[in-house]
This record gives C-alpha cells, structure tokens and sequence, in this order.
C-alpha cells in the first residue's frame, strides 16, 4: 500500500517536472509525450522544442533494415514535404539496437538518409528510453502530436495508411486524415490503428 | 554445352518443390476458418516473414514442436506475411532450404488494422508472434515476441499433459 503511494507521488513528480504521462506500456491518445534530445544523422542534437514554430510534430519510429519501413520511406519523405511547411515536421527515430541489428548502424543510418534524401531529422535513440516512453512496439510507429504551448499531446497513433504495398491503393490516410482533422480543429476519427511491422530491436540486458 | 544443361537441369530440379512442404496462399477469412476450427484441439499459429531475422532464429523450435507432437491433435501453423510477389522467388526458396515440414500459409492481406484486432485484441502487429489455441480448454494465448530455446516446448507440454 505504501509503496503504491509512493509510486503514485513519484508518478505525479515526474509529470509536473516534465510535463508528460508515464505508463508502463507507453502512451495512448490524449497522454502528453516528453520532450528529447537525441542525435540526428548531421551530428547535431534534435529536440522537439527546436521547432518553435510547429503546431504539432509527427514522431515516427523507422529503420534501417525493415521491409515495411523501406516501403515507406517515400510516403514519409512526402509527409514532410507537405506538411512541414503547415506546422507538422516529421522527426523520425531509429529505436534499434545496432548490436542486435547492425544494419541499423549510425554510418548506416548517414548512408540511408544521404541515399533516399531525407528531407527530416533520422535520430538515434541511443538509451531506447525514448521508444520505451512512447510505447513503440514496431517499425514504422507514427505518433502524431498536437502542440498546446509547450507541451505535446498525444492525437494519433498507428500506421501511416492502410496500404503497405501502394500508397495510390491506401483507402485511408490515417496521419494526413489526422493531421487535417488537427488543422482543421476538429476530432481526429481514427486515432488509433495498428499494422504489421518489425520488431524493435531492444538491447539485451 | 551438354554439361552445362545438364547442370542447369540439376539446378532446377533441386530446387523443385516437391521436396518440401507447399505454401498456400490464403486469405484471412480462411485463416479465421482455421483459428476456430475444432481440430486439431490444440493449435500453434505462428506469424513469421523470411525478411524478420528473429523469426527466422525461433523457426527450428516451432519444426521440434511439430516432430515431436504433430498428429490429429495438434498441429504447427507457419503463416507467412510476406508479400504475395515475392512467393517464388523468396518463400518457397527459403521453405526448401530449410526444409520446413510445418503447414506453411502466405497471408496475402493488404489492411492489417481489423485483421490483427481479430487474430488478439493485444497483438499490435509486430512480429515474430504466435497464437496458440487449445480448443480443449477454449483457451487462447497470444505471444508478441521471440521465443527462446526450450520455452515453446515447455508451453507446448504443459498444455498437452
């Protein structure tokens, strides 16, 4: 009893502190997600508070060497390139451990953004901490999120459409649909989706 | 030149299916079909892809499990989730090369997000991951992970005894 106490009050600490919800299976719509800093593919250090300007960014967990992240490399390239300039970056996050999956190296990480021109930052996330924090399960994991001053609300979580194999078959464009619903001020409709992806290479403890 | 035909010959019959478990292309209307039916009692669905490296790694317990329990009660369901393009040129391959003797599906499905939710309400569509229904007990259990050497045997054994 008194250490759940204790946990609660911790709990609430940490969400003063940071301004952002801890679970222990990461985020779900409507929880705050924390701020990072991590490094992107250029050597310089990333964070969500860099974009002054954003009205949301768009989080999602990619890498290197799964299929269905390769698939979309062009569907998020384009994402950026549309949105970005609306207020909506994409930052993208390489969660894999590069022991277990050494494809997912940094040089290898430099040599695939050179390679496909991604026009958004590819970071490291060295410690996992930050895939763990937002719950990130697979390979692409979007999360969308809605800025209100300086906190970033969690809006929509899932897959990028509803078509891995043609982006011109997607029925639904879950995070273009969200992201007008945001611009828009309305509710998102879909916020929550789930497709086949990679698992995310976590260090062996 | 005879040689080289005959080579090639040699090559190709190699590499002939009929050496190795075939691979149906299913739907998953069929596949749902398959989670409910009554027999065997007790089923191992496992969803792989040759692309997924931790996949590959548990493959040999799912082939031990079949050897040894395989029968009218049980039975090792390979579903792969590989693209449907690419059935010759790297699934099949790969079933022969391993020599998989498990029942092997493609799954050749497009929009995941409904078919995941009915194959487990907690399966959020990474892989490698496995359904395992005991009919018996009405009882199903779903794994989002790799299974380590020995566990899925274990598992396999308590259920049966």
């Amino acid at each position: 009893m008194k250490t759940t106490y204790l946990f609660l009050v911790a709990r609430l600490l940490v969400a003063l502190f940071t301004g952002a919800t801890y679970e222990d299976k990461g985020y779900s719509v409507g929880d705050y997600a924390t701020d990072f800093k991590l490094k992107n593919v250029d050597g310089k250090m990333v964070s969500m508070s860099d974009y002054k300007s954003a009205k949301g960014i768009i989080v999602i967990f990619t890498c290197n060497t799964c299929p269905y992240s390769k698939i979309y490399e062009d569907r998020i390239i384009a994402i950026n390139d549309k949105y970005s300039a609306q207020g909506f970056p994409v930052i993208a996050i390489n969660p894999n451990d590069p022991e277990r999956q050494p494809g997912d190296l940094y040089e290898l990480m430099q040599e695939r953004a050179k390679q496909k021109g991604f026009t958004f930052p590819y970071l490291v996330d060295e410690t996992q901490e930050i895939t763990r924090a937002y719950g990130a399960t697979r390979t692409p994991h979007v999360f969308l999120l809605k800025k209100e001053q300086s906190k970033y609300k969690v809006a929509y979580i899932g897959a990028v459409d509803n078509n891995h194999k043609s982006a011109s078959k997607a029925t639904q464009k879950y995070v273009e649909n969200a992201i007008e619903a945001l611009k828009a001020g309305k509710e998102v409709s879909t916020d929550f989706t789930k497709a086949i992806g990679c698992t995310i290479k976590w260090r062996e403890t | 030149m005879k040689i080289v035909c005959a080579l090639m010959l040699f090559i190709v019959f190699s590499f002939d299916p009929v050496f190795g478990q075939k691979v149906e292309v299913i739907k998953f209307p069929q596949l749902q079909e398959m989670i409910s039916a009554g027999k065997p009692s007790i089923k191992v669905i496992n969803f792989w892809a040759t692309w997924c490296k931790p996949c590959i790694e548990e493959l040999p317990y799912f082939e031990e499990v079949n050897r040894t329990y395989g029968g009218d009660d049980f039975e090792v369901v390979l579903v792969s989730l590989d693209f449907v393009e690419d059935l010759d040129t790297k699934v099949r391959l790969f079933v022969e090369k391993k020599g998989l003797q498990s029942k092997l599906y493609l799954l050749d499905e497009t929009d995941f997000n409904e078919i995941i939710n009915k194959i487990d309400t907690s399966w959020s569509g990474a892989i490698p991951a496995t359904l395992i229904v005991d009919q018996r007990n009405k009882k199903k259990d779903f794994y989002e992970r790799q299974f380590k050497e020995g566990e899925l045997s274990q598992i396999i054994k308590t259920l049966i005894n």
